[in-house]
């Protein structure tokens, strides 16, 4: 079976379980979930193992411009697998965490069949305007889980959430009705090396990008992302900061690195980009730190790593093909770092949660008493986010500290140290709490092992991919990074 | 200016009623018709800056026919959402702005 | 004039000002895409150049479309469940609605039809048509004419499902004759086309109406009506 013939299968049986799951009784939508996540990690491995350069596949027959093809390289094939390992260990814990909550248990499944589709559609897809209707789906189906839960604070954090990705959509909207009434055409393979530096190319993707940048909760962009993920049911919280905060990253890469003009300049994007993704830094985790609910730390958390992946910019356009290439590999080991050890912070925190019965940091006092997988499980992906070693946030930033000690940007250094300080603090703020002894009649329920195991395995990963970053990173290389090592 | 541009500039004009209105009001019922105002907007650039010069187009024909149904599902979306939440706790303005 | 309105007001003028700046200074095009859809069209299956794009040429971005609509159903189906609604009459008690609906409805339903079949050879087609079938439907509705239980059966998630099943059994029956998926053998690109918008109309006329059906009813609260009236 090659490449080329897997390639509808990772659309076509994510929206086949969407519709099982919507025509089954409610009791047997969870097993046909979990059924239908083999087929999708089988197709994830499948692909990671047996591609070989770039694969180009048309739908409906016809290739592009006229048609829409998709294009599966080592950035996109990293990504599927990316998220079919996340959604499926995410699919283990709501089986359990979700049990007792009435509405959730029947409509969590559908919303996330339609998720994981508009996920593999951005990874893979090579077509400006199915971009916009994949990061639409998107969109909404995100907005449905937040939704989900029902409470009028849930309501209206899903309501802050879809007002901001539909006004984000129309940015993006607006950037590409300018391209294709110039240039004609939307497909990536048309347009790449086409765009000149004029005024109307800079004003489209600068319109792209603040869009893609508000879907993307870039600060000062960000405020509807803590109520959104910090009120949201366990395990969509987690599939929320995990995956679909980066699909818009993602699409706003690719339009960076494929469409930009050669000749005109970038670096001034580059680096207002960087500024606001060294705010985002140190304010989400200054933020972080001052928060009373425990998930709502771990979604300020979300906030300050976006700002690491905003770092990127300014240190892949500094000119220098070996810092370049270094950038790339620690933006790519960041974004799949990020995704495995905040995934496992939020199940591990909701696990707490679950245990105490409260939702703040100081109701977690006196949980080194009972068995403390959960808390095991946090401080692990706690180690991933602060960024110590062995884990694959250690490497990441590492990656960007020798790229930006070759070109000489001491400012992302500084912002990189900083980070990693702040972020211990309200790490540890967490287990300050939890080693304090509680008062003596408080009563903790245990977690089931299913939730907890999925935590464990989530964080655990993200220990694994720092001790074995070079497979994923050599896997993972784009065709213009290759030969800058 | 051919009718193709002035399509164009009423899009553009239309975007920019919409994204003020989208920022100024707090009620969320307003906000929504912002949103569909500007998405109007949007529509009508990409029809009229494609076939400005050029002629009919079926591509961005059949693109605003696409927006059109997810603007629809969106803005349904949105209301389900509102009407319950009005429902439940009273309001019209989310917090931040009441 | 608050500071609210007035950074509003810049950033619109600004915007309003770099899109006359981006339409005044256009450069050229690269490719004419019009060009290639007219001389592909007699391979498509149909001979209205919109139709064919929306249903041939990028027929992945209709399939999605349609899960998007279905999306909206589904999260409305979910809401409803997280708080009961009481039973709501929304009826108008008009005898001229009642007596013009037995006129219209049967009228609409035709046109709706008329509409599916003209698709292939004018402007028309499974939305507009979907469209026309769900504003029958609610026009009923505010006659007080109200399905029994319907919306919470299998039956009505199987229509709401049936256009994205059907979509998608097409586009893998082509890949299962050696073709990519959704690509239609070219003898047999009409009748698949017009099957596929028959069940995307039902599909999407249901899926709209349900929109309506499911939103929930006013409240009769006095709380609910002080804030109605505010601005």
């Amino acid at each position: 079976m090659s490449t080329e013939a897997l390639v509808p299968w990772l659309l076509v049986v994510p929206l086949t379980a969407a519709i099982l799951t919507l025509l089954v009784p409610e009791r047997m939508r969870a097993p046909v979930s979990w059924i239908a996540c083999v087929p999708m990690l089988a197709g994830a491995v499948l692909i990671t193992v047996l591609r070989t350069g770039a694969t180009i596949y048309s739908f409906s027959g016809w290739e592009a411009p006229l048609g829409i093809s998709f294009t599966v390289d080592g950035l996109a094939g990293g990504m599927i697998l990316l998220t079919a390992i996340v959604s499926a260990v995410c699919a283990v814990h709501a089986r359990t965490s979700l049990r007792d909550e009435a509405s959730a248990n029947a409509w969590f499944w559908p919303l996330l069949w339609f998720m994981w589709t508009a996920l593999n559609g951005v990874w893979m897809s090579a077509d400006l305007f199915n971009l916009y209707v994949c990061l639409e789906l998107l969109g909404l189906a995100a907005v449905g889980l937040v939704a989900l839960r029902g409470t009028p604070e849930a309501l209206s954090a899903a309501l802050r959430y879809l007002l901001a990705a539909l006004l984000g959509s129309l940015f993006y909207l607006l950037g590409l009705a300018l391209i294709y009434g110039s240039y004609g055409a939307l497909a990536f393979t048309t347009l790449s090396g086409v765009l000149e530096a004029v005024p109307t190319v800079y004003v489209a993707l600068a319109l792209m990008a603040a869009g893609l940048a508000l879907k993307t909760a870039l600060f000062p962009l960000h405020s509807w992302l803590p109520s959104a993920h910090g009120g949201a049911l366990t395990p969509v919280s987690a599939l929320l900061s995990a995956l679909v905060v980066k699909a818009s990253l993602y699409v706003l890469i690719r339009i960076w690195l494929h469409l930009t003009p050669a000749s005109g300049s970038l670096a001034g994007a580059a680096t207002v980009l960087g500024l606001l993704g060294a705010g985002a830094v140190l304010w989400g985790s200054w933020m972080a730190w001052r928060q009373e609910k425990l998930k709502y730390l771990v979604a300020y958390s979300t906030v300050a790593q976006i700002g690491y992946l905003f770092l990127f910019f300014p240190l892949v356009t500094s000119g220098e093909a070996r810092a370049s290439g270094l950038a790339y590999d620690g933006f790519v080991l960041m974004l799949i770092s990020h995704a495995l050890a905040k995934s496992a912070m939020f199940l591990s925190a909701g696990n707490l949660i679950f245990a105490v019965g409260g939702e703040k940091v100081s109701d977690l006092a006196g949980i080194n008493r009972i068995r403390q997988t959960s808390m095991v499980s946090f401080g692990i992906a706690g180690v991933g986010i602060m960024g110590l070693p062995p884990s694959g946030g250690f490497t990441a930033k590492w990656l960007y500290l020798q790229s930006a000690l070759i070109t000489g940007q001491w400012v992302w250094i500084a912002v990189l140290l900083a980070g990693s300080v702040l972020s211990a603090m309200y790490i540890f703020r967490v287990f300050h709490h939890a080693y304090l002894d509680g008062p003596p009649q408080a009563t903790f329920r245990t977690p089931s092992i299913w939730l907890e195991s999925s935590a464990m395995f989530l964080a655990l990963s993200s220990v694994l991919i720092g001790l074995s970053a070079w497979a994923p990173l050599e896997w993972m290389r784009l065709p213009i990074f290759k030969g800058s090592h | 200016m051919s009718n193709a541009l002035l399509f164009a500039w009423t899009g553009a004009a239309l975007c920019g009623l919409g994204l003020f209105g989208f920022i100024v009001h707090k009620h969320l019922m307003r906000r929504l018709l912002a949103f569909n105002i500007m998405g109007s907007g949007c529509f009508l650039m990409l029809v009229g800056l494609a076939q400005d010069g050029r002629g009919p187009d079926p591509i961005p024909q059949a693109l605003v026919l696409t927006g059109i149904v997810v603007a629809v599902a969106s803005t349904a979306l949105a209301l389900v959402i509102f009407r319950r939440w009005f429902r439940l706790s009273g309001k019209v303005r989310l917090p931040e702005d009441a | 004039m608050n500071p609210r309105t007035v950074c509003a007001a810049v950033m619109c003028g600004m915007l309003v000002g770099l899109l006359g700046l981006a339409i005044t200074m256009r450069p050229e095009a690269v490719i004419t895409l019009p060009e290639r859809v007219a001389a592909e069209l007699s391979r498509s299956g149909v001979s209205h150049p919109v139709t064919a794009v929306l249903l041939n040429f990028r027929s992945l971005d209709t399939l999605l479309e349609i899960g998007v609509l279905l999306l909206a159903v589904v999260v409305a189906y979910a809401l409803r469940e997280t708080q009961a609604d009481p039973a709501d009459r929304m009826g108008l008690d008009n005898r001229l609605l009642h007596a013009v609906i037995a006129w219209l409805f049967p009228l609409m339903l035709l046109v709706a039809g008329y509409l599916l079949w003209a698709g292939a050879t004018r402007p028309g087609g499974a939305f507009q048509a979907g469209a026309l079938l769900a504003a029958a439907g609610v026009l009923l509705r505010l006659a007080g004419i109200r399905p029994s239980d319907f919306a919470h059966t299998l039956g009505a998630r199987a229509v709401l499902v049936f256009g994205l099943a059907v979509f998608l059994a097409v586009g893998l029956g082509a890949m299962a004759v050696g073709g990519h998926f959704l690509e239609y053998p070219p003898a047999w690109a009409s009748p698949f086309i017009f099957g596929v918008e028959l069940a995307l109309m039902l599909s999407i006329g249901f899926a709209l109406f349900s929109l309506f059906e499911l939103a929930p009813p006013h409240p009769v609260s006095n709380k609910g009506a002080r804030e109605r009236s505010e601005t």
